[in-house]
């Protein structure tokens, strides 16, 4: 370990490392239960696979890199790692799936790269990337809301889903977001979609919506708590809003609404839990708002005309791409260097 | 007065300031022996004015000032110079300076007060006055009063007077201002006066309610001249800088000093030590010190400057338990290779450290560019960056991202979450460019001395070949190398003074001229026989 | 196809065309590798490298006749600038380097012989024929090449002591040291 060496300032007022990750773990907790209340236990299941093979995998990594792991595995960065993973993926999703995703985001993702602090990418999308083009098929079975089963199991059932190698056909249902990109190629408008398809809600998909609400509880008791800023999540989902928003407007049959856009899909975890990842981030602050703008425009991109139903993880990627570049060039003027030309 | 300015960042670190501000300001006893630092200021030491075994008196000037930039130094009480020799000063490098160790005979004779008629001389005389007073920046920057005011502009717009004492556990300001608001306002008057300045502020730290009434109280009773604002208590919102911020709103550019945008900045204590060196007629030889942490009695001391701390600590009571001493605030401060170092004219405050105070740092960690830091940066830097680029030796690129705009006030250390000691890189860095810059500067001026040398020797040799072309020319057969002649060279070569200035030969084409060639010639085969030696030896 | 060929031939066209007129049109006029290399070396002119002097050596590399790692006066991070400069794999230095320091005269030996002037690469060395010689200081590189020449043996390297003004922060991470802290060429007490 560093010799700290005995220089000023001898005082400290930090919130360290561990307790900056723990409230970020209890900022999910709103989301995880609304996902539990409306998708059923195979969640909890998918948190504590994704929760042990990342411990795991960072202790090994520790172990080959000789860091020694302690201090390391107590931070708990890797467990929100892990949660976010688990977050992302569809809850029954074969655990070993769920493994692999988390390892090589531990491993090539994180450590690869230097270990905490270093990973140019978020290792979370990188797992969900990697599982997305290597399982295409059951990357996108997702199970049907409960309310939406006519015989959902029981809760031993329920948690022993990603165990049992496959979710039932009975069980499974397409995404809203999915749904709406398939039905709209039909082509059926989005009105009719909507109406005609059970796993649309109120303004989102059914149980999501709510899901997403909590989400943006768990963000603003970040915000409130100060472990995250207003811009990222503020610029991505108002570029988001705003893109939806407008292209609905141009054509209302082609194009949801802003709203659903907000609360369908990872809009609201990837606003509050994913972009706003420092270490993989902009530092400054008009960085942030670029960096969140962009990537809530990619998404939309992405959503409306790309391959995949959802675009979060990858405009996610593809605005870390671009992190150094926006850092370099937003850097702000220093005290002393405000009248200079940079 | 306007409204107030803000700075970018800062924090709120816990005060730890109502401890030492319960007792009013003490005088210690005298220590068995006093060592005082040669040079305890920024500029050049002062040289040593009294001799090994000198009866000295309280007031007496022990070290001269030397160079454009220095102030003299005075014995803080009277008796006999022990000692002119290196002994341990405080600086983090725990090295040794120049001290002239004085015995106290406890007769406590002054030397006649000398006070100056600071209006009936030229400023010039005020100037060296102060400079021979050895009054400095008692802020903690120690930079020659008399230059400062010198080196302002005809008229200043605003003279500011520093009483913020943001950094916590240091009162020495505080308990000055509130005892000797009178003193602080008369010297302030003096310098608006000496300046000439148009505006005169002193800003103060609004958790000091004390202060800012006994100082209002001052101001209005000297005619009101003076006004005093009570700023906003944030760390560090004393830095110079960031106090001229607050009350004029203006931002000094980097490179440039506030002196060229008509603001000055002077610490409360100097003030009041310019109102004695020209009032009163007496040195800089006490300053008022904050002793406090762990010890039974924290409290201020008017100590004698050159007092070992440890006999300070003393007298406060030190408590068991005590792990070190800081020099300065928990911020800023540094800690102290030994409790033998004597209260130089920098010394604000020491602290004694125990682990309940200051418990032992946490594991330094990664940075996860949280960018706390930025937030808490004053100087609106980017510390994760610098951090970056001064671990990685990148000190090009630190200096690219404004390193040397750090203060150092150590905000962003304070508020990692990593517990990252940012300012010791940063320390590291800046230390390390400087070593480079003299290393650079040296190399470029070996090569130049080189390559003159190197020009020199071949116009020589260019000369010598002339010379020997011109000879042949001449038809004089070159002088056989005979066993005499080598013997004859060889003692020649010893009494050779190489880098001789160019032989300009007297070339007179009558009969003088062959005896002069043959001198010539002969001198050019002793140099390079020299030559020769020289290359292979 | 064709059209694709011709799009994608016409682009390369273009693309070279405005790659050419830029190497033409904001040429930089660059410094000779030797002057490079040379303004890295730190001008102790001691030899050491087993050429007469810095330049030499600086010649010496560029024409790739010479090691980067010769020069021990510069220490590991003047050979890692080297490497960098030339691309090359950063390479151990050939010789430890020793701590930096400068020549001092005994002046009560001197002779006057006026050997060590001449052997003074940077002329810092003052005195006449008979006259007690003196080093300056500040100019003194180390480089040791008037030690041999002296015949009374009058001539001590002395380590240049850190002073408050040369002293330096050290780096809060101590990287694993590889050999006993030294001095910096920087040292000398200006």
């Amino acid at each position: 370990m560093n010799i700290t060496p005995h220089a000023s300032p001898y005082l400290t007022d930090a919130t360290p490392v561990p307790r900056i990750m723990g409230q970020v773990l209890l900022a999910l907790v709103p989301a995880i239960v609304a996902q539990v209340y409306f998708f059923g236990w195979a969640i909890v299941s998918s948190l504590g696979v994704a929760t042990l093979g990342a411990l795991v995998a960072e202790a090994l990594m520790l172990k080959f890199r000789r860091v020694p792991a302690a201090p390391f595995l107590a931070d708990l960065s890797v467990v929100v790692t892990a949660w976010l993973i688990a977050l992302s993926l569809p809850p029954t999703l074969p655990w070993w799936m769920n493994a692999l995703g988390v390892g090589f985001a531990v491993v090539v993702g994180k450590h690869l790269y230097g270990g905490l602090g270093n990973n140019p990418f978020n290792p979370a999308m990188i797992a969900y990337a990697v599982l997305i083009i290597a399982f295409p098929a059951q990357m996108t079975r997702w199970p049907a809301p409960l309310a939406l089963q006519s015989a959902p199991p029981g809760i031993l059932e329920q948690l022993l889903l990603p165990f049992s190698g496959g979710l039932p056909d009975a069980m499974s249902m397409a995404t809203p977001l999915d749904t709406l990109k398939t039905q709209l190629a039909m082509p059926r408008s989005v009105d009719a979609v909507r109406q005609a398809q059970p796993i649309f809600g109120q303004a989102g998909g059914r149980g999501g919506e709510w899901i997403a609400l909590a989400y943006l509880v768990g963000g603003l008791f970040l915000l409130a708590r100060r472990i995250i800023t207003w811009r990222v999540p503020v610029s991505f989902l108002g570029a988001l809003f705003g893109l939806a928003a407008l292209l609905h407007f141009l054509a209302p049959t082609r194009h949801a609404d802003g709203l659903f856009h907000l609360l369908a899909g990872a809009s609201m975890v990837g606003a509050f839990f994913i972009a706003t990842d420092p270490v993989s981030g902009p530092t400054t602050r008009r960085g942030q708002l670029l960096f969140g703008a962009g990537v809530g425009l990619l998404a939309y991109l992405i959503r409306a005309f790309g391959g995949y139903p959802d675009g979060v993880a990858f405009a996610v990627l593809l605005g870390n791409c671009c992190v150094p570049l926006i850092d370099m060039y937003t850097r702000p003027p220093s005290f002393g260097h405000k009248g200079e030309r940079r | 007065m306007a409204g107030l300015f803000k700075f970018f960042g800062g924090v709120h670190p816990p005060e730890h300031k109502a401890q030492s501000t319960r007792l009013p300001i003490a005088r210690p006893s005298l220590p068995p022996r006093l060592f005082v630092p040669l040079h305890q200021h920024i500029g050049n030491h002062a040289k040593p004015a009294v001799r090994v075994d000198e009866v000295v008196l309280r007031g007496q000037m022990i070290g001269e000032a030397q160079g454009r930039i220095s102030v003299a130094v005075h014995a803080p009480c009277s008796g006999t110079v022990r000692g002119i020799a290196p002994a341990l000063v405080p600086h983090p490098s725990g090295l040794s300076d120049l001290c002239i160790e004085i015995e106290p005979d406890h007769r406590d004779a002054a030397i006649e007060a000398r006070p100056l008629d600071w209006r009936g001389v030229p400023r010039a005389t005020v100037f060296d006055h102060l400079r021979q007073m050895g009054v400095a920046g008692l802020g903690g920057a120690v930079f020659p009063t008399y230059a400062k005011l010198a080196g302002a502009p005809r008229v200043l717009d605003t003279l500011v007077i520093n009483g913020a004492e943001c950094e916590p556990f240091i009162t020495c300001d505080d308990l000055l201002m509130r005892e000797r608001a009178a003193e602080i306002i008369a010297g302030t008057l003096i310098m608006g006066e000496l300046l000439p300045a148009r505006r005169v502020v002193v800003g103060i730290e609004d958790n000091k309610p004390q202060a800012l009434a006994a100082m209002d109280a001052a101001a209005r009773q000297a005619g009101g001249a003076v006004v005093v604002v009570a700023v906003p208590t944030i760390y560090p919102g004393g830095g110079a800088k960031q106090l001229i911020r607050v009350l004029t709103g203006i931002e000094v550019p980097t490179g440039q000093r506030s002196t060229e945008l008509g603001v000055q900045c002077f610490n409360v204590a100097t003030a009041s030590s310019v109102w004695r060196a020209l009032v009163r007629g007496e040195a800089l030889t006490h300053r008022i010190v904050t002793v406090t942490g762990n010890v039974r009695e924290p409290r201020n001391y008017e100590a004698p400057l050159g007092t070992p701390i440890a006999h300070l600590l003393a007298q406060a009571g030190e408590l068991p338990g005590t792990t070190g001493f800081i020099m300065g605030g928990p911020m800023m401060g540094f800690e102290l290779p030994a409790a033998e170092v004597p209260v130089v004219k920098a010394s604000n405050c020491v602290i004694a450290k125990s682990a309940a105070l200051f418990p032992p740092p946490a594991p330094e960690l990664p940075c996860i560019r949280c960018t706390r830091c930025v937030t808490a940066c004053p100087a609106e830097l980017t510390p994760h960056e610098l951090y970056w680029f001064a671990k990685s030796r990148n000190f090009g690129k630190a200096q690219e991202y404004a390193l040397f705009d750090c203060i150092e006030c150590g905000a962003c250390a304070y508020v990692c979450p990593s517990n990252i000691p940012l300012v010791s890189y940063f320390r590291f860095a800046k230390s390390e460019i400087w070593a480079r810059e003299r290393e650079k500067n040296a190399a470029d001026d070996a090569r130049e001395r080189h390559e003159a040398r190197a020009a020199r020797l071949e116009r020589d040799k260019q000369e010598r070949a002339e010379k020997l072309a011109a000879k042949t020319a001449a038809a004089a057969p070159p002088p056989p190398s005979s066993p005499a002649s080598s013997a004859r060279d060889t003692a020649l070569v010893r009494t050779l003074s190489a880098p001789a200035a160019p032989v300009t030969p007297t070339r007179s084409p009558d009969e003088g001229a062959s005896r002069a060639d043959e001198l010539e010639t002969d001198r050019a085969r002793l140099r390079e026989l020299a030559e020769q030696k020289h290359e292979h030896g | 196809m064709i059209a694709a060929l011709l799009v994608m031939a016409a682009i390369a066209v273009i693309l070279g065309a405005i790659l050419g007129f830029a190497a033409v049109m904001f040429r930089v006029e660059e410094n000779p590798l030797v002057e490079k290399i040379d303004a890295i070396l730190p001008q102790t002119q001691c030899g050491q490298c087993g050429y007469p002097g810095c330049k030499p050596y600086a010649t010496a590399i560029a024409a790739g006749e010479a090691e980067v790692n010769l020069c021990p006066p510069g220490g590991e991070e003047g050979v890692a600038k080297l490497s960098e400069l030339l691309g090359v794999e950063p390479v151990a230095l050939a010789v430890e380097p020793r701590p930096k320091a400068v020549a001092v005269i005994i002046e009560d030996q001197c002779i006057g012989c006026t050997l060590c002037i001449q052997a003074c690469p940077v002329d810092a060395i003052i005195g006449a024929t008979k006259q007690m010689h003196t080093v300056i200081a500040e100019q003194c590189t180390g480089c040791e090449l008037c030690v041999p020449p002296c015949p009374v043996d009058c001539i001590d390297m002395v380590p240049i002591p850190e002073t408050l003004r040369t002293w330096k922060w050290k780096p809060p991470q101590a990287p694993a040291p590889a050999r006993p802290p030294m001095g910096k060429p920087s040292e000398i007490d200006a």
